[in-house]
């Protein structure tokens, strides 16, 4: 009998080449991505120095806590887990994350609502909140420091005209109001990102249950919390995964909106700031490798809650 | 032009047997119907043959050449999809030329076995089209097109008529059956869940249940000496009625089979019950009666019908033509 | 129609206003800056009063500016061709084949994605000075891979996996190879995919901030994001609003055209990336 079980079947022809598909991929990102990530939870761990990189020696854990006892039997706690400035930008970034993820939710979901509902013109405001979407985060920090500037800010002059304060208000450069100002920017420049988002979720629900709620004569608001809100509960909790993530690494907004303000440095401010700007580039490293412990478990919820679907064949 | 042999073959997905082995020859020239309700496996053992998928144990053989592993496209095979899955993108000469392009057949040669292919089909004024400009039928005759100027050994069709509406189907699987007899040297192998379609095109039809073959046979031999209630039960229209109970036991049976058109009307018969209702359809007409059996036996009579709703009526199966069965759904002889 | 109903829908007229206005008026307001010169800037203007190209010709006269926005154009340009051309065959195969590891390579992409930039900097640095491409667009251009391709790879995925099967299987049958039929048959079905995902990517890289200031040390080097970041004055009361202002309008302009074209894509887009699993 002439055999033929030479050459490659269909499934190890095109396992083979899906290997060599990812390969390359996979070594960018080990290259990019792995191996910097590692280095970097290495520096935290060495007392290196940002002017020579390879003269640093392995320390422990002496960046992120180190004891000393004095001779005179006083302990001394060093460390990031003992820094004020460490646990000042840990909070600054939950409250931040927390605060502008609420609003953006809310203000998201109401977005959404509108969009989701047939009217004329709907186009023109999907494309209107596309606007801020869009705009560079440096490019709003800059738009709205001017908005915010205590003596020609327009901000100031509408509040002023509305009589809803009673003095100019040096938004970005007073302490107390440096964070609502960052958070306004934010919730402007995120909100249309949560909308579409949200409206992606509303746009599963079959239309006809709301027609039946209608008939029915159940109350609009009724039916938002009984009928819509559950129904669109996953994709919300996903987007508010992601979108909790993009906020707990917030840099660029802070970074240019209120430099050097303590009332809003944030985690990846502040080890940037001693990575770069104090040399004190191992102790910066260990900041964010805390960092991205946090973010890690966050990842992890994101992926547990939003049930993601990775074998490409259920769902949908 | 090729012989096929299946022996024994299987395919599981994981811990799932899908096929549960299968042992069939489909001869040269042969037009072989799979057909079985849905998830019988009989796609599954199209996708087999093609080479789309693996077998998991056994054999097959073309023409004595085994080719377990063989790739598609090495097979000698064409396929004819569902979705006739024609490239979008390309225009129906394209498309019908894909293959023979990636074979690196000359332009000449490319550019005769097209307009061959497609002067066969009356599709060659169709050629600079793209498939979305085209009708149901046309792009359907496209997708026949790009299998035949491959010059397969084997013709695959998977239900390649369920997309089409009910008129198109009867005149496309006219067609098929016209290509059949113009290539009568190819083997051919079409896969449907319609039992009107295995029985009006195929030379042999083999009856698919449950990854397993329950009969394989010419349609008239499937009509005529189903050997199972499966077959029996599956092939012919209205369904052959099953009569169980009292009316099984007189003939010393679990399960007794009678197909409509083996029914008459009679003055007095023990299968005596009211009409229940009525389908006139021109040439012949449909009594439903019910007789105390699970379900109302349906009789079928030439011309228009002439016994109303509700009348009381007595039933007799013509003589020689009951299908007894026993409890496992063997015929008995 | 009711009073009530005339109320309701008066109501949600005013939200609709609301919303636009909100979204719009800093865009807005920053244009009718951009036009605004002297000590003009330093009266309240709702409404453009005088029109000046001063600023325009104050930002795109030093050369720096011009400089950085071609910088950003090539290292932006030069990131999403490198992340979409390692993404279309990788997504194929994690859309396409089935092979052991397919789940966990696509969460470890995933989890990528939403790595901190911040968390590699450090790694990153060391490398961008080992292989010497510190203060070039190298750097932003290696560095930008970290966030675009795992993005790309995601939505091609997505994408990819909602392409018929049986035409991938037509053209098995047809003798295509995975790499034939990813260049000549599903590459030209995917366009729409690809420009969309491509333009997101740039977005992303044009926007970026923390490793273009981190790597870049001269203003000929900066991005477009970090020489506007940069933009200052001698001290807090000489910021150059105007020029800042056109600026921004300059650099901001182009993607807002790109992005109001491709809307209802980049809609899809996000959705696949974000929602979709």
């Amino acid at each position: 009998m002439a055999t033929n079980t030479g050459g490659l079947s269909l499934t190890q022809q095109r396992q083979r080449a899906a290997f060599w598909f990812i390969a390359p991929m996979l070594a960018a990102l080990f290259f990019v991505a792995a191996w910097p990530l590692i280095r970097t939870i290495w520096f935290s761990l060495t007392n290196t120095a940002l002017s020579d990189l390879y003269g640093g020696e392995w320390i422990g854990f002496d960046n992120y806590l180190s004891l000393r006892i004095l001779e005179s039997g006083r302990w001394i706690w060093r460390g990031t887990l003992v820094d004020p400035a460490w646990w000042n930008a840990v909070w600054n970034t939950v409250r931040f994350a927390f605060v502008s993820v609420f609003f953006e939710t809310v203000l998201g979901l109401i977005v959404a609502l509108v969009l989701n509902a047939e009217f004329k013109g709907r186009g023109i405001v999907r494309a209107a909140i596309l606007i801020p979407w869009a705009i560079p985060t440096i490019v709003s920090a800059k738009m709205w420091a001017w908005m915010l500037n205590d003596q020609f800010g327009i901000i100031n002059d509408i509040m002023l005209n509305l009589g809803l304060i009673d003095q100019k208000i040096a938004w970005t450069a007073s302490t107390e109001t440096a964070m609502y100002a960052v958070l306004m920017v934010d919730i402007w420049k995120t909100t249309p990102f949560m909308a579409l988002l949200i409206l992606a979720g509303l746009q599963m629900v079959p239309r006809d249950i709301y027609e039946a709620a209608k008939l029915d004569g159940v109350n609009p608001v009724k039916v938002f919390f009984r009928i819509t809100l559950p129904l669109i509960r996953p994709a919300l909790a996903v987007a508010i995964i992601f979108r909790m993530l993009d906020a707990l690494r917030i840099f660029d907004l802070v970074y240019v909106l209120t430099p050097n303000s303590a009332a809003t440095k944030t985690m990846s401010v502040i080890s940037r700031e001693n990575m770069i700007d104090f040399d004190k580039f191992a102790y910066g490293a260990a900041q964010s490798t805390l960092l991205f412990a946090i973010i890690a478990v966050f990842v992890s919820l994101y992926i547990w809650l939003g049930k993601v679907d990775f074998s490409g064949e259920g769902q949908r | 032009m090729a012989k096929i042999e299946l022996k024994n073959v299987t395919k599981s997905y994981g811990a799932v047997q899908v096929i549960k082995g299968i042992d069939l020859t489909i001869e040269k020239g042969e037009f072989m119907v799979f057909v079985g309700p849905s998830g019988c496996g009989k796609s599954t053992l199209l996708r087999l043959i093609s080479g789309l998928e693996e077998i998991t144990t056994g054999d097959m053989l073309f023409d004595g050449e085994r080719v377990n592993n063989l790739i598609p496209s090495k097979r000698g095979i064409a396929m004819v999809f569902q979705s006739y899955a024609l490239y979008p993108h390309m225009k129906v000469y394209d498309n019908m030329a894909f293959g023979m392009k990636l074979d690196k057949t000359s332009d000449a040669e490319i550019r005769k076995r097209v307009e061959n292919a497609a002067k066969l089909l009356q599709i060659d004024h169709l050629l600079d089209r793209l498939p979305k400009q085209l009708s149901g039928g046309q792009r359907q005759r496209v997708a026949i097109g790009r299998a035949i100027v491959r010059d397969p050994r084997v013709f695959l069709f998977d239900e390649p008529l369920s997309n089409l509406d009910a008129a198109l189907r009867v005149q496309t699987r006219l067609e098929i059956a016209k290509l059949h007899h113009s290539m009568s040297n190819v083997t051919m192998i079409y896969v449907t869940h319609d039992q009107v379609e295995a029985m009006t095109l195929a030379d042999r039809i083999a009856v698919l249940r449950d990854g397993r073959l329950e009969q394989a046979g010419t349609p008239a031999e499937l009509y005529e000496h189903p050997n199972s209630l499966f077959v029996a039960g599956f092939i012919g229209s209205p369904k052959m009625n099953f009569l169980t109970g009292k009316f099984a036991e007189a003939e010393g049976c679990t399960t007794l089979g009678v197909r409509s058109e083996h029914l008459e009307v009679v003055d007095n018969s023990p299968w005596t019950g009211e009409v229940l209702h009525v389908e006139d359809l021109g040439s012949d007409h449909f009594l439903f009666v019910e007789i105390g059996s699970d379900e109302p036996v349906i009789v079928r009579r030439p011309g228009k019908a002439t016994i109303p709703v509700g009348t009381r009526v007595s039933i007799a199966p013509k003589p020689g033509h009951l299908y007894r069965f026993d409890k496992d759904g063997k015929p008995v002889r | 129609m009711s009073g009530q109903k005339l109320l309701s829908t008066i109501g949600f007229y005013a939200l609709v206003v609301v919303i636009v206005v909100f979204s719009v008026f800093p865009f807005y307001y920053a244009i009718v800056t951009s036009f605004t010169t002297g000590t003009d800037l330093f009266k309240i203007n709702y409404w453009p009063r005088a029109f000046s190209w001063a600023n325009y010709e104050t930002v795109l006269g030093g050369r720096n500016f011009v400089r950085s926005i071609w910088n950003s154009v090539f290292i932006a340009t030069t990131t999403v061709v490198f992340a979409l051309f390692l993404a279309v065959t990788a997504s194929y195969a994690l859309a396409r084949v089935r092979f052991r590891g397919r789940g966990l390579l696509l969460m470890m992409i995933l989890a990528v994605s939403m790595f901190p930039q911040i968390a590699v900097l450090a790694g990153l640095f060391e490398l961008v000075r080992f292989l010497g491409i510190f203060n070039t667009p190298w750097a932003m251009i290696l560095s930008y891979v970290i966030f675009t391709l795992p993005f790309t790879v995601w939505v091609l995925t997505t994408f990819m996996r909602d392409l018929p099967v049986e035409i991938e299987e037509a053209a098995i049958v047809d003798g295509a190879t995975p790499w034939i039929i990813i260049t000549r048959v599903f590459m030209p079905l995917l366009w729409p995919a690809l420009v969309t995902t491509g333009l997101l990517a740039f977005i992303g890289a044009w926007n970026e901030f923390l490793f273009a200031l981190t790597f870049t040390s001269s203003e000929t080097t900066r991005t477009v994001p970090v020489a506007i970041g940069l933009l200052s004055g001698a001290s807090q009361q000489e910021i150059p609003w105007g020029p800042i202002m056109a600026a921004s309008v300059i650099v901001t302009v182009p993607l807002i055209i790109l992005v109001l074209i491709f809307q209802r894509k980049i809609v899809a887009g996000l959705t696949a990336g974000g929602v979709k699993g």
